[in-house]
């Protein structure tokens, strides 16, 4: 009897130990701007169903960590196996080339093609991933408020300064502490300076002087701050290139106007709940258009993976079409493969009847973009450029600096990274 | 209560006393065979290796550093360019001008981190040396004052930096006084001068605790029938502090001094969960604006961050030496 | 009865007057504690309060819930109001949905009939509460248990192998002459020099490259050789008189034995101080632990608590629990503690 127990317990300690030894452990970082965690936590549950030999570790980490502590281990060649990051053509050296790896490289390069220059070096054929949803820049309205001041919203062609106008007296009536607030991103500002005629990208693909049409939409964000328009915590109090966003004081109805972008509408949804009513209102208009910018999250392979293979095999299942058209209907996310998106019939899972409006208004809105903003994605100095406008432009809010020096120093901080980079 | 201390100091030595004890035949064997020299070696090699593997090897390595280019973060990609990352530090019209400076901001970290630690210093010292003075007064409940001064030395920078930032928001407790007093709310971290004034006051409530027991030590060392003397020949109170004092509570008063300094110099975590280096750059200290450039931020350069966190050292290698003579001094002082 | 008052309010001044310097040192001392302890009592008190009432202006001192009702036809309790009427009286309602600018309501009393109220017309009916979810839905969504311990794991071997090397290191350079001394003790004391941040990238090359990424032993070893605790044992063991090792050796004791039989037991109240130091210093490290330690499984809490920093928005209302939770190892030390930690200070630390 005891030696039929041991030889079992022996048999058991085998087995595990056998199948110990042939799963393998696929490591994602990931960070959520709203429930994706959730959804994709569920999604690769499915998966490890169906594919006992791969054990996923889903490691939630802060978005900070994704901007600040992922670089350092990708320099240092380590980092997970998959993250889902942001800083997309920058740090395209890092990410694998999973084309001789996924099932059917023609399905990603059919649904994904498009936008993979955004996530891989110029002239490079690689598949280092795919984009877990696009996103759009555009403004959020809380129309709660504009109905209590009776301001009517400004319909759709309005300009930038209409918006401010009607959203400065729906301000002063209704007692808030400001009119309006964007993002401290040079990724947001983007879009609406390049609706002011601005061009970033010189014909030669390095990057161009700060122009008049950036100033004219920068000078404008100095001005709305300088009159207390502008809500000014966000842009004001932080040094440097720190990302601020002010969904909270849109959230609280401290402000009745918010330029953001789609990946919100999960957030305000849940956040706002019935508390008040808010649309999406597309980007308001300057002298040259009414653009917004394009942009999005990847997930990607990390170069350093010691697994290819079991990688391309989890982000097959990921791309897959069933599978990423329930993600970004459970997310409320607006999906980048081509194939879900011509097929359209996304039903978004959410009982807010202000969803849908939202992300229809935004699906509109893209048609809006411009081509200087269409470039911005794929262009490698674009985050250099935007890091040198936030740090600059929140020195003449704060009163340190004028917009004309202000002009001087974004262009020397650029010249001086492109140099920097070059060494 | 002494016997509570020594009961937290056996429990906090019992272990060591264990581990010691099991390697006793070893190190005597080891004695043996290399005299006491072999076990002076072996009692610093253990901390020296550690020392000398995670301190002194990346302060070396931080050096190489600054003497590269390019963005990348490994040593090995980055490309040998000499003393250029210190040329772009210090090329400047007016040191006194951040702006006519090729590195503005690393200037603008300078002047605010050497104002910083001025006022810092100084209200340090004062409030402290209050503090010290009225809990060595013959007080009730000494024992507990002495406590509620040391809790905030206790909590995490971050921490001490998210309380404030609560507190002095636009909805917070701060404003909720400042209204109830009547007066309009005031956005206190938009402020230049109140953002500037928090982070000074923020890191003196989180730190001061601490200096006040070291001058405590000292005040209660000073002799009682020199009080009493002076007592008795009437001596004014503030005549007996100048006079007697401050002159026998030097040394304390030179540590204090230095630690606070060399602290104050690298005010980092608090001030930046505080206020982020704004309104602008007002708050902008030097080991933000380092972490910033190094890797924090778009516009990332480590060479750059390297040397300027050299160029620091050498500023704070200046205030040791000052430390030293000071210290030195009083301690001659002293003994005379 | 009069001496205990006599001890309490003993003052400078003669004949039982109010010196001025009595007056300043009541004032100090309990503006004193009200300033030390005040905020983070208001830190407790908002890390109760609800997202909504976090964003009010002003801000109440205690946390207050809304008060809910059950009412006849609907699932869940709906939040009650007090609404003035159109003839001016006022009513407790409980709001279905709100719809533009009014809201529907309903008379928890009288189910059947709606009733529409403007939404400047009403205030919400509320209580002295606490929003316990601030702290529920963290630790259900997170990995809590594992995250205290390896922040009790990180904490004590960091503690134990910093109070062993230093007491040795410390030893060595109060008790041996030998020549270097001095330039290793300023090495020591110069490092005090270094802030993390500064050399953050080179070090994590050197411990990427020794193999300690992701692993909790990266985050406790770079840690343990302080030059704080070498340079406050060191001055503490001075004090030691050299003649009981002296002693010691006559009695044919080894080097190692005079070490853990004398010093470390004469050095106890030093080594408590320091050990009290470490421990919340290793507990509250937060920077050097997020850079080194990406796996889920080895977060430490400060780091898994972190993850509420998402990238949209502060959820100050998490934070704030989270932060509190934090501080808790911290304020029992401060309780049982504190007498000792202070007295040690004044009396082992800096002479």
């Amino acid at each position: 009897m005891k030696t039929i127990l041991l030889s079992g317990v022996a048999l058991a300690v085998l087995a595990s130990g056998a199948i110990a030894q042939n799963v393998t452990e696929v490591r994602i970082m990931w960070y959520s701007d709203g429930n994706e965690g959730e959804v994709i936590a569920d999604l690769l549950d499915r998966f490890e169903q169906n594919n006992p030999d791969i054990d996923i570790v889903l490691d939630n980490v802060a978005y900070q960590v994704i901007m600040e502590q992922l670089p350092i281990q990708l320099a240092a060649g380590e980092g997970p196996d998959i993250a889902r990051v942001t800083n997309l053509k920058a740090q395209a050296e890092h990410w694998i080339d999973l084309r001789p790896h996924v099932a059917d490289p023609a399905y990603w390069d059919e649904n994904f093609g498009g936008r993979f220059d955004w996530i891989r070096k110029d002239g490079s054929d690689a598949i280092p991933g795919y984009m877990t949803q696009l996103t759009l820049t555009g403004g959020f309205a809380n129309a709660t408020l504009f109905e209590q001041a009776g301001v009517e919203l400004p319909g759709p062609g309005a300009t930038w300064d209409e918006w401010i106008e009607a959203s400065r007296q729906v301000m002063e009536d209704q007692g808030l502490p400001a009119a309006f607030a964007i993002d401290r991103s040079g990724h947001r500002v983007a879009g609406p300076s390049i609706s002011y005629g601005a061009n970033f990208i010189a014909d030669d693909g390095m990057p161009a002087p700060i122009d008049d049409g950036a100033m004219a939409y920068l000078s404008r964000l100095a001005e709305w701050t300088e009159q207390g328009l502008m809500l000014p915590e966000v842009w004001v109090s932080a040094a440097g290139t720190t990302y601020r966003a002010a969904a909270d004081d849109f959230i609280n109805a401290q402000i009745p106007f918010y330029y953001s972008g789609s990946w919100q509408v999960s957030n305000l949804s849940s956040k706002i709940g019935d508390a008040f009513d808010w649309v999406m209102i597309g980007s308001p208009c300057g002298d040259a258009g009414c653009s917004g910018m394009a942009g999005g999250a990847a997930l990607v392979g990390i170069k350093y993976t010691q697994h290819p293979e079991e990688v391309a095999r989890v982000m097959d299942f990921l791309a897959s079409e069933d599978i990423l058209r329930e993600f970004s209907e459970r997310t409320l996310f607006l999906p980048a493969h081509a194939g879900v998106v011509a097929k359209g019939g996304l039903e978004f899972q959410s009982d807010d009847p202000l969803v849908p409006p939202a992300l229809n208004a935004f699906v509109a809105a893209s048609a809006e973009t411009m081509p200087a903003a269409d470039a911005m994605p794929a262009w490698v100095w674009a985050n250099t450029y935007y890091g040198a406008i936030v740090t600059r432009i929140s020195q003449v809010m704060a009163g340190e600096l004028t917009m004309e020096q202000a002009r001087e120093l974004i262009d020397s901080d650029v010249a001086d990274q492109v140099e920097a980079a070059g060494q | 209560m002494a016997r509570f201390g020594e009961t937290v100091g056996r429990v906090a030595t019992l272990p060591l006393v264990l581990i010691a004890r099991a390697f006793d035949p070893v190190l005597r064997l080891w004695q043996r065979g290399t005299g006491t020299g072999g076990m002076v070696a072996f009692f610093l090699l253990p901390n020296m290796a550690i020392f000398g593997v995670f301190v002194i090897i990346p302060l070396v390595l931080n050096f190489v550093y600054s003497l590269t280019g390019g963005t990348n973060i490994l040593l090995g990609d980055r490309s040998f360019i000499g003393f250029g990352q210190y040329g772009r530090l210090l090329e400047c019209g007016n040191y006194l001008q951040p702006l006519t400076c090729r590195e503005d901001q690393f200037w603008t970290a300078v002047r605010n981190t050497s104002l910083f630690v001025l006022f810092q210093v100084s209200l340090m010292v004062c409030v402290s040396m209050i503090t010290a003075l009225i809990l060595n007064r013959n007080i009730a409940g000494r024992g507990f004052f002495r406590a509620v001064f040391f809790f905030p030395v206790l909590l995490s920078p971050v921490v001490v930096g998210l309380i404030w930032r609560w507190i002095l928001q636009r909805q917070g407790l701060m404003n909720l006084i400042v209204t109830n007093l009547g007066f309009d709310p005031v956005v206190w971290l938009n402020d230049r001068f109140f953002a500037f004034a928090a982070a000074i006051g923020v890191s003196t409530w989180a730190h001061m605790g601490f200096y006040t027991l070291i001058l405590l030590a000292g005040l209660q060392a000073i002799p009682k029938d020199l009080y009493e003397a002076a007592e008795m020949d009437a001596t004014p109170p503030a005549r007996v502090f100048w006079r007697i004092t401050l002159p026998l509570l030097g040394p304390n008063l030179a540590v204090v001094l230095v630690l606070a300094l060399i602290r104050g110099v690298q005010i980092f975590d608090e001030a930046y969960v505080l206020t982020g280096g704004g309104p602008g750059t007002s708050t902008l200290f030097l080991t933000q604006y380092i972490y910033e450039v190094g890797f924090a931020s778009f516009l990332r350069n480590p060479g750059l961050a390297a040397a300027a966190s050299i160029l620091m050292g050498l500023v704070l290698v200046v205030l040791t030496l000052i430390q030293l003579g000071l210290s030195r001094r009083a301690e001659r002082g002293n003994t005379r | 009865m009069s001496a205990i008052k006599n001890f309490i309010f003993r003052r400078r001044g003669r004949d039982g007057g109010w010196h001025w310097t009595d007056i300043v040192t009541w004032v100090w001392l309990i503006g004193g504690t009200i300033l030390m302890f005040g905020p983070a009592l208001w830190l407790v008190s908002s890390s109760f309060k609800g997202p909504a009432q976090l964003a009010e202006f002003p801000p109440t001192l205690l946390p207050y819930v809304q008060e809910v009702a059950t009412v006849e036809g609907h699932d869940a309790p709906l939040p009650l109001f007090e609404a003035t009427m159109e003839d001016g009286t006022t009513r407790i309602l409980a709001e279905i949905r709100r719809i533009g600018t009014s809201a529907q309501m309903v008379d928890p009393a009288d189910p059947g009939e709606r009733i529409s109220v403007r939404l400047t017309d009403r205030t919400p009916l509320r209580e002295v509460g606490l929003a316990v979810d601030n702290y529920v839905d963290p630790f259900l969504s997170f990995d809590f248990m594992r995250y205290l311990g390896n922040s009790v794991f990180v904490t004590m071997a960091a503690t134990f192998l910093t109070l062993l090397t230093n007491s040795m290191a410390a030893y060595a350079l109060s008790k041996y002459r030998f020549r270097g001394r001095d330039a290793v003790m300023l090495l020591i004391i110069g490092t005090l020099m270094v802030p993390l941040s500064v050399i953050l990238v080179p070090l994590y090359s050197v411990v990427s490259a020794v193999g300690l990424l992701n692993s909790l032993w990266g985050v406790i070893l770079p840690t343990i050789a302080t030059p704080t605790g070498v340079f406050l044992l060191r001055q503490y063991m001075l004090t030691i008189p050299d003649e009981l090792i002296e002693a010691a050796r006559m009695d044919h004791a080894s080097e190692w034995q005079i070490y853990w039989r004398i010093i470390l037991p004469l050095a106890a109240p030093a080594l408590a101080v320091l050990a009290i130091f470490s421990v919340v210093w290793r507990w509250n490290d937060f920077l050097w632990p997020l850079i080194v330690l990406s796996r889920r499984e080895l977060y430490t809490l400060q780091i898994g608590l972190n993850t509420y920093a998402g990238e949209l928005n502060v959820q100050w209302h998490y934070i704030l629990a989270m932060t509190v939770v934090t501080m808790i190892p911290v304020v029992l030390v401060f309780i049982f503690l504190q007498r000792f930690i202070t007295t040690g200070i004044a009396g082992a630390g800096i002479k």
